[in-house]
């Protein structure tokens, strides 16, 4: 009987241990920090910014054509709320050898072409996204530095229009942001959109 | 002979039309995908999430396509394409049109994606491919991609 409750339970762990490690992180979750390359060559860590009220983290890259809907607004984040304690950490989390479009060099280019303000990092071994939970470009996670560390604030996206930047009704991570920075609650904390599923 | 001549005339200009035949798109935003969602036939509808620039969606999409010959009678497949409007025309159509999609068609065109996203299942994140399998006594939602075997499979326990 014993043995069968213990294959039982050693059932029940490796059946459903992957379900939860599949969620990622939900809000009031303490963030994973991680050392990621960036185009200009340098790791680049969340503990770095040591002044950093929190940080904008995107999953996001240079194929989807969501993610380079929001390309501009995402650098208009950076300039706006880098300034004010939350910058814009990006991270490309696709496999390069299924998207060659996404690789290092292709983001390199790309961020010179636009202009990026903000680190545009690689997951070269996909291990940072799931433990996000990330499954989709663009995924925006709002950390917010605390004693603890970096705890999720907001999952979802930047906007409610991924079409045009001008008809946008309602800034998701504006909203987040600003009240985070002046300590007030705020309402929503997540949000969905269709996004490219992350390439493995 | 003048009449081979005219029958040959009219059989090269069939051609050619039937080569061009406009694809008519149906586009709607969430409003009017939803009924799409909730049909009341003794079918069982199979509605696909895809769009033409999502490559997991494009390579499943034939299996939808046999899946809706084999199953003729019983079955409705339904694609929704979340393609973007301004590649209706560049992207969608001649896909369309180059794979003879035999399917319905519909498009959504709803930026406001937060607002309908959960009204077509709660469990859905917004990645693409999904589907949504259901008749009158059976619904599933499926966050993942098929083989033609898988969705067979899946089709026959509704």
């Amino acid at each position: 009987m014993k043995t069968i409750f213990s294959l039982f339970l050693l059932f029940s762990t490796v059946a459903f241990s992957p379900i939860i490690h599949d969620k990622g992180y939900d809000i009031g979750d303490v963030a994973t920090d991680f050392k990621l390359e960036n185009i200009d060559g340098n790791f680049v860590s969340l503990s770095n910014f040591k002044q950093a009220k929190g940080f904008i983290v995107v999953f996001t890259c240079n194929t989807c054509p969501y993610a380079v809907a929001y390309e501009d607004r995402i650098e208009a984040l950076n300039k706006e709320y880098a300034p004010k304690g939350y910058p814009v950490i990006a991270i490309m989390p696709n496999n390069v050898q299924s998207k060659p479009g996404d690789s290092m060099t292709a983001m390199q280019k790309r961020a010179k072409e636009k202009g990026f303000t903000f680190p545009y990092l690689i997951d070269a071994d996909q291990s940072i996204y799931p433990q996000y939970g990330a499954t989709k470009t663009p995924h925006v996670y709002i950390l917010e530095s605390t004693d603890k560390g970096p705890v999720v604030q907001y999952i979802g996206a930047i906007d409610d229009n991924y079409k045009d930047a001008a008809l946008v009704k309602i800034k998701y991570v504006q909203n987040a942001v600003d009240a985070l920075l002046e300590g007030v609650t705020f309402e929503t904390h997540k949000t969905k959109a269709i996004g490219c599923s992350i390439k493995i | 002979m003048k009449y081979l001549v005219l029958l040959l005339i009219f059989l090269n200009l069939s051609c050619k039309s039937d080569k061009k035949a406009p694809v008519i798109l149906e586009v709607h935003d969430f409003a009017g995908v939803a009924p799409y969602l909730e049909l009341e036939g003794s079918k069982t509808y199979v509605v696909n999430f895809w769009a033409t620039w999502c490559a997991p969606c494009v390579k499943e999409l034939p299996h939808f396509e046999t899946l809706q010959a084999n199953y003729k009678d019983s079955v409705e497949v339904i694609l929704v394409s979340l393609d973007f409007p301004h590649q209706y025309e560049t992207k969608l159509k001649p896909f369309i049109q180059k794979h003879h999609l035999k399917s319905k068609v519909v498009v959504l065109d709803d930026p406001d994606m937060n607002s309908w996203i959960p009204k077509v299942n709660p469990q859905w994140d917004g990645a693409i491919p999904v589907t949504l399998i259901y008749n009158k006594s059976k619904r599933m939602f499926y966050s993942r991609t098929f083989t033609y075997q898988e969705l067979e499979t899946e089709l026959k326990t509704f």
